[in-house]
C-alpha cells in the first residue's frame, strides 16, 4: 500500500534560480538591478574622474557671489549687485508666473473649444477642429517664436506715439499703450498707503508684502463670508416659509461697499502710462516676451485639453443627455449639471500631464528672451560661472519639485471629484 | 565578484577619461579633420557664403591651423556655437579649438580652464542707435531699451556701465545676432550693443546702413582670440604659433604674393628663413614639419591680408586697423620673435 505523503524535501540548488519558476523572476530582477546600479556607478565615477582631469571641483559657493547681470522681467526688486541665488529666485518666480497664467488660460480655452467641437453648429465645430489640428501638430517652439514675431513686427514702436500727429495712439480712452515692447496698462496706486512689510531682511529670498493688498484681501474675504451667511439665511427662510427673500441688493452691497470704503480711505487711484524719453513710464509693463510665451503656451496646450474634454464628454453615454432632456433641462444646463461633472473624472488624470507639459515647455522662454529659471540659473549664471553640472542638477531638481507639486494638487482634486463607489 | 566588476568598470572609465586627455595634435591628425568652433553667423568674422563655404576673419584662423597641421585648409569641420554653448563644446572635446570672437578674461582663462593662445582682434563694446533717435553719446541713453546677446561679457559690461553712470535701462536678452537685428530694426529696442566690430558687421548687412550710427563710447576692453582646452600645451603651442606666424608674416613683409619666392631657398633675413622653414628646426620643435608656417600663410595671406579681405576698409564691414595695426605702425599687434 502506498500513501501519499508530503513531497520529498528538495534541497535548494543554484540551477533552480534559473529553471524554477518560483525563483526565476526574482533572479531576473536582481540581475537587472545590479546592471542598473553598475551603470549609475559608472556614470558617477566617470563624471568625477573627468572633473578631476579638468581640475574642477563641485561646489555651490558661486551662489553667494554678485550676479552682475540685469533682469528686465521681475516681480521683486533686483539689481546686478544681487547674488546668483537671488537671480535664480527671480527666474523661478517668472517660471511660476507664466506656468500659472498659462494653465488657467489653457484650461478656459481648452474646455470651451472641447465643448464647441461637439456643437451641432457645423461651422463652429469645423473651426474648432481646424484650431485643434493646427496647434496640436506644430511644435510649440515655432508658435512661441511666431507669436513674438507678430508682436514685434505688427505693433507700433513707442516712438510712433510721439509728435503732433502720432502714427499710433493709446487705446481705451488713452489709458493703455500697446507697443512692440509690450503692453502698458494702468497701475494701482495708493496715495495714503499703509506701506510694505519687508520679509527675510536682506537675504537672497527677501520680499516685500504690500499691506494695502493684505488689507484689501481681508476686507474682501470678510465680505464674501457675510454674503454666504446672508445666502444661508435666505435658504433657511425659503425652507421654512416657501418664500425666498430678495437678497441680491444686499449681496451686491456687501461685496462692493466695504471694499470701496477701504479703497477711498487708502487714497486709491490709477497710474497711467506716459511717454517719457525712450519709453513709456508709469503703469504696469506687460512685456512682449511674457505675452508671446503665455499666449503660445496657452493656445498650444489648450488644443490638447480640448481633445481631452471632448473625449471625456463622449465617454458619458448618450442616455444621460436624453434623460436630462426628458426631465426638461435645457442643453446648457445639461452640459453644466449632468455631463461635465461626470466627465471630470475622465478628464482630470490626463489634464495633470498637460499642466506638467505646459510648465516644462515654459523652459523654451529663452527663445523670446523671457528670463525664467532656465534663462537665469541655467542660462546666464551657468554661462558666466561655468558651473554646468551644479546648475543643471539644480535646475532638474527645481522642475521636479514644481511638477510633483502640481501632481499632488491635481491628485487631491481628482480624489475629490471621482465617483464615490459603495 | 561584484566588487571586481565595479573595479573593472572604474578602471575602464579611468582609461577612457585618460585617453580623451591625450594629445589633441595626434587626435586631429588621426581624424584628418580639425573641429573648429565658430559663431553661428557674424558677417566678416564667420558666416557661410552663397556656396555654403565658411568665410571670415575667425574662420581664417581655423583654416590656417588646419593647413599647418593637416596640409589642407579645407580639412576643417566648422561647428557653429552660440554664446551659451561655446564653452561646453570646447570643454567636452566636441571642438578642438574655438575661434568665435571670444573675449579673453581672467575667469575664463583660470576658472573655466581654457587657454587663450593670443589676440587676433582688439575690440571694445559699443552702442548702435538709429540716427533718427538723435542720440550722440552713450551717456544720453538713460531709460533706453537695449538689445544684448545673452551669455556674453557684453551683458556684464552693460550692467556695470549703466550702474556706474547712474542710468536706468531695460535689457532685452536675445539668443543670436540675427534675432537681435530683427528686434532692433523693428524698433523693439532703441539700442543694440555688442563688440564694436560686431556692430560694424551687423550694420553692413542693413538695407540702409547710413540710418544707423555707432556711438563714440567704447565701454570695455574686449581682446578677442582663439582658445583651446587647458592642459594640452602641445596643441596650445600649435595654435598660438600659427596665429603668431600670420602676424609675424605681415611684420616681416611675407605676403601671399611673394611667399613662393621667399620659401624657395634661404634668403637674407634669418627670421624669415626660420619662419618659412628654410633654416632651423622650428617646425620640428612644434611636432610638425618644416614648412608648417608656409602653408598657414599661403591659405589667405598674412594677418594684414586676411584683415583686408574679410573686414577691412574695402569690405562692406569697413573696419579700420586702429588698435589692430602692427606695433611698428602704432597698433598693439606684436608677435614674439621666431627664434
Amino acid at each position: 500500500m502506498t500513501t501519499i505523503t508530503d513531497p520529498p524535501k528538495e534541497h535548494f540548488r543554484l540551477s533552480m534560480l534559473l529553471y524554477d519558476t518560483r525563483y526565476r523572476s526574482a533572479t531576473i530582477q536582481v540581475i537587472a538591478m545590479i546592471g542598473f546600479m553598475l551603470l549609475a556607478a559608472w556614470i558617477i565615477s566617470n563624471t568625477i574622474q573627468n572633473l578631476e582631469t579638468l581640475g574642477r571641483t563641485v561646489g555651490f559657493g558661486f551662489f553667494s557671489e554678485p550676479s552682475s547681470y540685469d533682469i528686465n522681467q521681475r516681480l521683486l526688486e533686483y539689481d546686478s549687485r544681487d547674488t546668483h541665488l537671488r537671480a535664480a529666485f527671480i527666474g523661478l518666480l517668472n517660471t511660476l508666473v507664466v506656468a500659472v497664467l498659462g494653465c488657467i488660460t489653457a484650461t478656459i480655452i481648452g474646455v470651451m473649444v472641447g465643448v464647441l467641437r461637439l456643437s451641432n453648429n457645423w461651422l463652429i465645430a469645423r473651426i474648432m477642429t481646424v484650431y485643434v489640428e493646427m496647434f496640436r501638430n506644430v511644435p510649440v517652439l515655432l508658435w512661441i517664436v511666431f507669436a513674438m514675431a507678430i508682436l514685434i513686427e505688427s505693433l507700433p514702436a513707442p516712438r510712433a506715439f510721439r509728435g503732433e500727429n502720432p502714427e499710433a495712439t493709446m487705446d481705451l480712452f488713452g489709458t493703455v499703450a500697446v507697443t512692440n515692447r509690450g503692453v502698458y496698462i494702468p497701475e494701482f496706486l495708493f496715495s495714503r498707503g499703509l506701506g510694505d512689510i519687508h520679509l527675510f531682511g536682506t537675504s537672497s529670498l527677501r520680499f516685500d508684502v504690500s499691506l494695502d493688498l493684505v488689507a484689501f484681501l481681508i476686507v474682501l474675504g470678510g465680505s464674501i463670508f457675510a454674503m454666504r451667511k446672508v445666502s444661508a439665511w435666505a435658504n433657511a427662510t425659503q425652507e421654512q416659509t416657501g418664500d425666498r427673500p430678495t437678497i441680491w441688493h444686499i449681496q451686491l452691497g456687501l461685496l462692493f461697499v466695504p471694499s470701496a470704503i477701504l479703497l477711498t480711505v487708502l487714497g486709491f487711484h490709477l497710474g497711467y502710462p506716459e511717454l517719457k524719453g525712450f519709453n513709456f513710464t508709469g503703469g504696469t509693463h506687460l512685456r512682449n516676451s511674457l505675452i508671446a510665451l503665455w499666449l503660445a503656451l496657452s493656445l498650444y496646450t489648450a488644443a490638447f485639453i480640448a481633445e481631452i474634454v471632448r473625449a471625456g464628454i463622449l465617454a458619458i453615454s448618450k442616455g444621460q443627455t436624453e434623460a436630462a432632456s426628458a426631465l426638461g433641462l435645457r442643453p446648457g444646463r445639461t452640459m453644466r449639471l449632468v455631463i461635465l461633472p461626470q466627465a471630470l473624472r475622465v478628464i482630470i488624470p490626463p489634464m495633470i500631464s498637460n499642466y506638467l507639459n505646459l510648465t516644462k515647455n515654459s523652459s523654451l522662454a529663452i527663445a523670446v528672451g523671457y528670463m525664467d529659471i532656465t534663462g537665469t540659473l541655467g542660462g546666464i549664471t551657468m554661462n558666466q560661472t561655468g558651473r554646468e553640472l551644479e546648475c543643471v542638477l539644480l535646475l532638474m531638481l527645481v522642475y521636479l519639485t514644481i511638477s510633483l507639486s502640481i501632481s499632488a494638487v491635481m491628485n487631491w482634486y481628482n480624489n475629490r471629484v471621482k465617483l464615490v463607489e459603495r | 565578484m561584484k566588487k571586481s566588476v565595479i573595479l573593472g568598470v572604474a578602471t575602464i572609465a579611468a582609461l577612457a577619461a585618460g585617453a580623451a586627455a591625450a594629445g589633441t595634435v595626434d587626435d586631429v591628425k588621426a581624424r584628418g579633420k580639425l573641429n573648429c568652433g565658430v559663431a553661428t553667423g557674424v558677417p566678416g568674422f564667420a558666416s557661410p557664403d552663397a556656396n555654403g563655404e565658411w568665410q571670415g576673419f575667425d574662420v581664417a584662423v581655423c583654416r590656417a591651423v588646419a593647413a599647418a597641421v593637416l596640409d589642407d585648409p579645407s580639412a576643417v569641420e566648422f561647428i557653429p556655437t552660440t554664446g551659451k554653448t561655446r564653452f561646453t563644446a570646447l570643454a567636452s572635446g566636441e571642438i578642438d579649438m574655438l575661434a568665435r570672437n571670444t573675449t579673453w578674461t581672467f575667469s575664463r582663462d583660470v576658472d573655466l580652464k581654457f587657454e587663450f593662445v593670443g589676440v587676433n582682434y582688439y575690440d571694445g563694446q559699443g552702442f548702435m542707435v538709429p540716427k533718427a533717435l538723435g542720440v550722440s553719446s552713450a551717456k544720453e541713453l538713460d531709460g533706453a531699451t537695449v538689445c544684448i546677446q545673452t551669455g556674453t561679457t557684453t551683458e556684464l559690461n552693460l550692467a556695470d556701465f549703466f550702474r556706474i553712470n547712474n542710468m536706468s535701462y531695460e535689457p532685452v536678452p536675445i539668443e543670436t545676432n540675427a534675432e537681435a537685428q530683427q528686434q532692433y530694426l523693428a524698433g523693439a529696442c532703441d539700442v543694440y550693443t555688442t563688440d564694436a566690430s560686431g556692430l560694424a558687421a551687423t550694420r553692413a548687412t542693413f538695407e540702409n546702413a547710413g540710418d544707423h550710427v555707432i556711438l563714440p563710447e567704447i565701454i570695455s576692453k574686449e581682446p578677442l582670440g582663439p582658445l583651446v582646452r587647458h592642459g594640452d600645451h602641445e596643441w596650445g603651442d600649435v595654435v598660438r604659433w600659427t596665429l603668431n606666424a600670420l602676424i609675424a608674416a605681415e611684420e616681416l613683409g611675407v605676403t601671399s604674393a611673394n611667399i613662393d619666392e621667399l620659401s624657395s631657398g634661404p634668403g637674407d633675413n634669418p627670421e624669415v628663413n626660420r619662419l618659412l622653414g628654410t633654416e632651423g628646426t622650428l617646425g620640428e620643435m612644434l611636432g610638425l614639419d618644416a614648412t608648417w608656417a608656409q602653408r598657414a600663410i599661403k591659405v589667405g595671406g598674412n594677418y594684414g591680408e586676411v584683415f583686408a579681405k574679410n573686414i577691412g576698409e574695402e569690405t562692406p564691414i569697413g573696419l579700420a586697423r586702429g588698435l589692430n595695426a602692427q606695433w611698428t605702425d602704432g597698433g598693439l599687434l606684436y608677435a614674439p620673435p621666431f627664434r
